[in-house]
């Protein structure tokens, strides 16, 4: 990859409206979200300046658009700048600036023209129950609209617990069968970026490690990159050493809630919860704000089978995979061993005694041996 | 009684041994006051793991153990009769009182809740399942029959007559009650063993045998240590040999220790446990080290010859005194597993060593200065012809 | 008397003990009928260790730091300032299956600590079956710590007038939760369920119907006490198939489940028989009411009176007497 020339980098910058000071930070910033060195995030900013920006699909199926409002207010890039700048967004419902037909052409000239190369992102679940009739755009059910934009992406990322495992829509009955993205698409990888909503920063490093290396990021079993969803919330939660240490709030309002005590029993989903959460914490807002920070148990939203089907208060199943080190192990071992002194002590107390039976020994054997030839002696006068 | 025994009162109180001995004794004084002041845990390096460690293995059951002399002797000169061993009695019944005093001061000591001892006293608070209750009670009190049966040296030094002729009388019910006293609490050291189950190793585990292994290591302990004392009192004080009486008690040795190492053996076994022997572990070497101290005095003692000879009866004694003592250290603390994962390590601090050695120490030194006070030792008449400075030893003889 | 009858004599009392298998023999000692106790299912515990903290909190045990490095409550393992731990066992290989496993006072149906006090300072309560210490008649031999065959009760060694402390299942003098209808503290605090309160006999019910489950279905766990209407559903484990306690040294009132191995946790493999039972028939048979001794004793005084007497005689005569002797 050619390096990036001063020229190209304060064009790039005043492009984006940020110094190039800003912009490199930028880069970084996302390369670290992704675990990657600094470099990468250099030739991140180098991919930012070619000309040619990947072209993105967004479709919305049973959504509340609160993926993309989250996105909306992320501050570094800001959503238009990576929209107009970084990725050329050229089909989205509700940052169109088309409409109706329109809007419809344009999706379409977009995928022709760069078919097999544009990235697939899909926000909402897809009802199949009855034919998929109840979520329809432009006359064609959203089943139709994803099955179609799929065929020729190059990329496709479910945003948001909807696309990704069904979310809100599939709760409960599950009245309009929604249904999630890798589902309808059983044969394609799928990104799967779940949370409501996901952290932005999860689904802008996705798509920036895509734009900068042509790679996607390494995925768990249920299709979400690891590095963001590799771990539980409760491992690097900030209220963990409460938990080691069994503090917890018990109310609402409570003592301990207000000491920030752990929130597991008010129904905390995070020690079974995957996601970055604790780490990133939320969007750009700072200050420990996610949900554990401000006192909120987490309701588990990027967890299948968890985020709005288990009771907010149920309490979790702890799922932790090696034990901290803080535990005592069965064998702990204990005591004091012996030391020079102590061991020489046993030494010399044995040696002492069998030293002085030695002694007497000899003294023994001697006075029996003077014995012995006294006896023979007189045994002799006596015969004389 | 008069007559038989007399104070080596020709001697200096002070010598360099004595010395010694007190300093050591004073070092274990300071010591104890340490303990007393912060806790056995001072001095001590006893643990969750192991909470007895040299001073009641060492102090309490090896001591007593060692102090059996005057037990044993009661047995073979009041019980079957054997009188020619008589002379032997008094300085192995003073050695005995001071193994069980001490005993029983170091099992105050280590006791970390002494002031409540006398709990054991009260009726309403004794648990008679308690094995741990009847070598208390048993401990207390044969050593004030000890004290009783001993009293007959005090009353002839100081010419107490009348209070000698009711001694007399009554001496025979101590005699037997200190008989039994140490059989039933010599045996019960060994049952101790038993409640704690797998926390003994099995090769020290035998459960029901305990007491009776516990009760012939005792005699024949007690047999040893009259060996052991008695040579150290001819060569020390330049005494004639005694070998002519001791030979007798080797033949005892020689016959308690090979029904004690039949029934040990056969006991092993029949437990399945003899290739634990042969494991190369610490514990299996350990019990080696225990059985050739137990075969050596077995071996000298089998021949007539080398029982007449008392450099042999002593070298089988000590190795006696080593094995007992070994096998009371493997079964209560070698062969020790503190708890199912065994995480525990102990090993006697330095402190505690000191403690023990000064106890040690103090017997040491009471005997050597009761000897020369009382009328303990036999009168012997070659040493004093051989005393070149001695006054005529016979102090004037009560009649 | 010849060296014979000396001998036999010398070991009668020891022979007399290994009579064992007479009348005296005593089994293991019953269940009482209220008998409470714990059940601990090492599959629902999470290892929060609220229970260590509740525990601290009643009995008013001060914390306990491993390190200078590391100065949080960390005890390493049960000690007199720690009554209730939680250990953590890691498989040798792999990172699955390790397990949390809760030590405490088992409350030993037939416990050790009871049969050994020699000043009864450790009971075992009739109706409960909690075995509990008073530190007012302890002598401090620690006999109850080297005959516990689950290491429990400790000393505190660096005191200068310690005391042993044990878990007393919250109703020693002054707490007696379970006097006043609560629950021990450890299992009302558990928020997993994984230790419930309860008598012994509902609890030993509850685990096996535990192990009657079926693996991955969903069941029901009581939180709290085996009464409690609350439960919290999980998923059904394996469960090794082996209720700790229901039958160890005559069985515990503390009973424990678990996915692993018990010797890998750390509990020893007990025989059913109790170590109590065994020491006390060996005991009470050469003991019993006293005969055996009593009947020693007469003998020891006949001959002692006669061969003391014996003995006298020949002092009239005290040259003969030393002569005898004194020919090598």
């Amino acid at each position: 990859m050619s390096t990036i020339t001063e020229q190209q980098l304060e064009e790039v910058a005043s492009r984006l409206g940020l110094n190039r000071r800003g912009f490199l930070k930028f880069c970084t910033g996302v390369a670290a979200t992704l675990g990657l060195s600094s470099t990468a995030g250099i030739q991140m900013a180098h991919a930012v300046t070619q000309a040619r920006r990947p072209s993105v699909i967004w479709l919305s199926g049973q959504e509340c658009t609160g993926c993309t409002e989250s996105l909306l207010r992320t501050t570094h890039p800001t959503l238009e700048t990576l929209i107009l700048d970084m990725i050329s967004l050229d089909y989205s419902e509700a940052l169109c600036a088309a409409a109706g037909h329109q809007a419809e052409a344009a999706k379409h000239a977009a995928m022709e023209e760069n078919k097999g190369k544009y990235v697939l992102v899909v926000e909402g679940s897809i009802p199949t129950k009855d034919g998929g009739i109840y979520c329809k755009i432009a006359g064609k059910t959203m089943l139709e609209h994803v099955k179609e934009a799929a065929d020729d992406a190059a990329a496709i990322i479910a945003i948001g617990s909807c696309a990704s495992w069904g979310g809100v829509p599939s709760a409960g009955i599950n009245p309009t069968g929604a249904t999630p993205v890798h589902e309808i698409l059983p044969d394609k990888t799928i990104i799967n970026i779940p949370g409501c909503p996901p952290n932005p920063y999860n689904f802008l490093a996705t798509v920036l490690q895509y734009v900068t290396f042509g790679t996607l990021p390494e995925l768990d079993d249920k299709g979400r990159p690891k590095f963001a969803y590799g771990r539980i919330i409760h491992e690097h939660c900030e209220r963990r050493a409460h938990f080691d240490a069994g503090r917890f709030a018990k109310e609402f309002g409570d003592e301990g809630h207000r000491l920030g005590y752990c929130l597991y029993k008010l129904g905390c989903k995070g020690p079974e919860t995957y996601a970055n959460c604790s780490t990133q914490e939320f969007g750009d807002v700072g200050g420990g704000a996610w949900p554990v920070g401000v006192g909120a148990p987490c309701f588990g939203c990027t967890e299948q089978g968890v985020g709005f089907t288990k009771a907010l208060h149920e309490k979790s199943e702890v799922t932790t995979h090696a034990p901290p080190d803080i535990f005592p192990p069965i064998n702990a071992q204990s005591g004091e061993g012996a030391t020079a002194t102590s061991a020489g002590l046993l030494g010399a107390v044995i040696g002492a005694a069998v030293g002085a039976t030695a002694m007497t020994v000899r003294q023994l054997g001697k006075a029996e041996k003077e014995a012995e030839k006294g006896a023979e002696h007189a045994a002799a006068e006596e015969q004389q | 009684m008069s007559g038989h025994h007399q104070p080596l009162s020709n001697r200096k109180l002070i010598t360099l041994p004595s010395l010694i001995l007190a300093v050591l004794a004073f070092i274990a004084l300071v010591l104890l006051a340490k303990r007393f002041a912060f806790g056995l845990g001072s001095v001590t390096n006893l643990n969750d793991g192991y909470p007895w460690g040299l001073w009641v293995v060492y102090d309490v059951v090896v001591g007593t153990g060692f102090a059996c002399g005057g037990y044993a002797l009661a047995l073979v000169v009041y019980i079957a009769n054997k009188g020619k061993y008589h002379p032997l009695v008094r300085p192995a019944l003073l050695a005995s009182l001071f193994g069980y005093t001490l005993g029983g001061i170091s099992a105050f000591i280590d006791m970390g809740r002494y002031w409540n001892f006398y709990n054991m006293f009260l009726p309403d608070q004794m648990n008679l399942n308690s094995v741990m209750l009847e070598v208390g009670l048993c401990v207390t009190a044969y050593c004030t029959v000890l004290f009783i049966e001993f009293m007959p040296a005090v009353a002839e030094h100081y010419k107490m007559q009348k209070l000698k002729a009711i001694l007399e009388k009554v001496l025979f019910v101590f005699i037997a009650i200190g008989v039994l006293l140490p059989t039933m609490h010599q045996s019960s050291l060994g049952s101790l063993l038993i409640a704690m189950g797998y926390k003994v190793d099995p090769l020290w585990q035998s459960l029901q045998l305990q007491p009776l292994f516990a009760i012939l290591t005792a005699i024949t302990l007690g047999f040893s240590i009259v060996i052991f004392e008695a040579s150290f009192v001819t060569v020390g004080f330049k005494r004639s040999s005694e070998t002519h009486i001791l030979k007798g008690l080797g033949k005892m040795i020689q016959v308690m220790l090979s029904v004690y190492l039949v029934i040990r053996f056969g006991d092993l076994a029949m437990r399945g446990v003899l290739p634990n022997i042969f494991d190369g572990s610490f514990r299996s070497f350990m019990f080696m080290v225990e059985t050739v101290l137990f075969v050596v005095p077995l071996v000298i003692l089998s021949s007539p010859q080398r029982r007449n000879r008392g450099s042999m009866l002593l070298i089988a004694a000590v190795s006696m005194l080593f094995a007992g003592a070994l096998y009371r250290f493997n079964a209560f603390l070698i062969g020790w597993t503190p708890d199912a994962s065994n995480s525990f390590v102990y090993f006697p601090s330095t402190e505690e060593f000191l403690v023990s050695i000064g106890i040690i120490a103090m017997e040491i030194l009471g005997y050597l200065i009761i000897v020369k006070w009382l009328p303990i030792l036999p009168v012997d008449h070659a040493a004093d012809h051989a005393e070149p400075h001695g006054k005529p030893a016979s102090q004037p003889e009560q009649a | 008397m010849d060296r014979r009858n000396f001998l036999k004599l010398a070991s009668a009392g020891a022979v007399i003990a290994t009579s064992s298998g007479n009348a005296q023999a005593r089994g293991n000692l019953e269940v009482p009928d209220e008998a409470v106790g714990m059940l601990f299912d090492a599959t629902r515990c999470i290892g929060c260790r609220a229970c260590v903290v509740a525990c601290k909190d009643i009995n008013g045990m001060p914390p306990e730091q491993s390190t200078p490095e590391e100065p949080w409550d960390l005890a390493m393992d049960l000690s007199a300032d720690t009554l209730n731990i939680i250990k953590a066992y890691e498989p040798p290989q792999g990172d699955d299956g390790f397990e949390f496993i809760k030590r405490n006072c088992m409350h030993c149906v037939d416990a050790g600590c009871v049969s050994v006090c020699p000043v009864t300072a450790m009971k075992k309560d009739p109706k409960t079956g909690i075995v509990s210490h008073d530190p007012d008649a302890c002598i401090g031999c620690r006999y109850c710590v080297a005959a516990c065959p689950y290491n429990i009760p400790k000393y505190e060694y660096d005191e200068a007038m310690g005391q042993i402390q044990k878990c007393q299942l919250c109703n020693q003098k002054g707490v007696e939760r379970i006097d006043n209808g609560e629950l021990p503290g450890c299992a009302e605090v558990c928020p997993t369920g994984a230790n419930i309160y309860g008598k012994r006999s509902d609890l030993l019910e509850e685990a096996k119907r535990r192990m009657a489950l079926k693996p991955g279905d969903k069941y029901v766990y009581k939180l709290g006490s085996i009464d409690s209407p609350y439960g919290q559903e999980g998923e059904v484990p394996n469960y090794q198939d082996h209720i700790y306690g229901e039958k160890e040294g005559g069985g515990t009132q503390v009973l424990m489940l678990a996915g692993n191995r018990f010797e890998d946790l750390g509990m020893p493999d007990i025989p059913e028989l109790s170590y109590a039972a065994v020491s006390e028939t060996v005991q009470h048979s050469i003991y019993s009411n006293f005969l055996a001794p009593a009947t020693v004793l007469g003998g020891l005084l006949y001959m002692a009176r006669r061969n003391i007497k014996g003995s006298q005689d020949e002092e009239q005569d005290p040259n003969q007497d030393k002569s005898g002797e004194d020919r090598s």
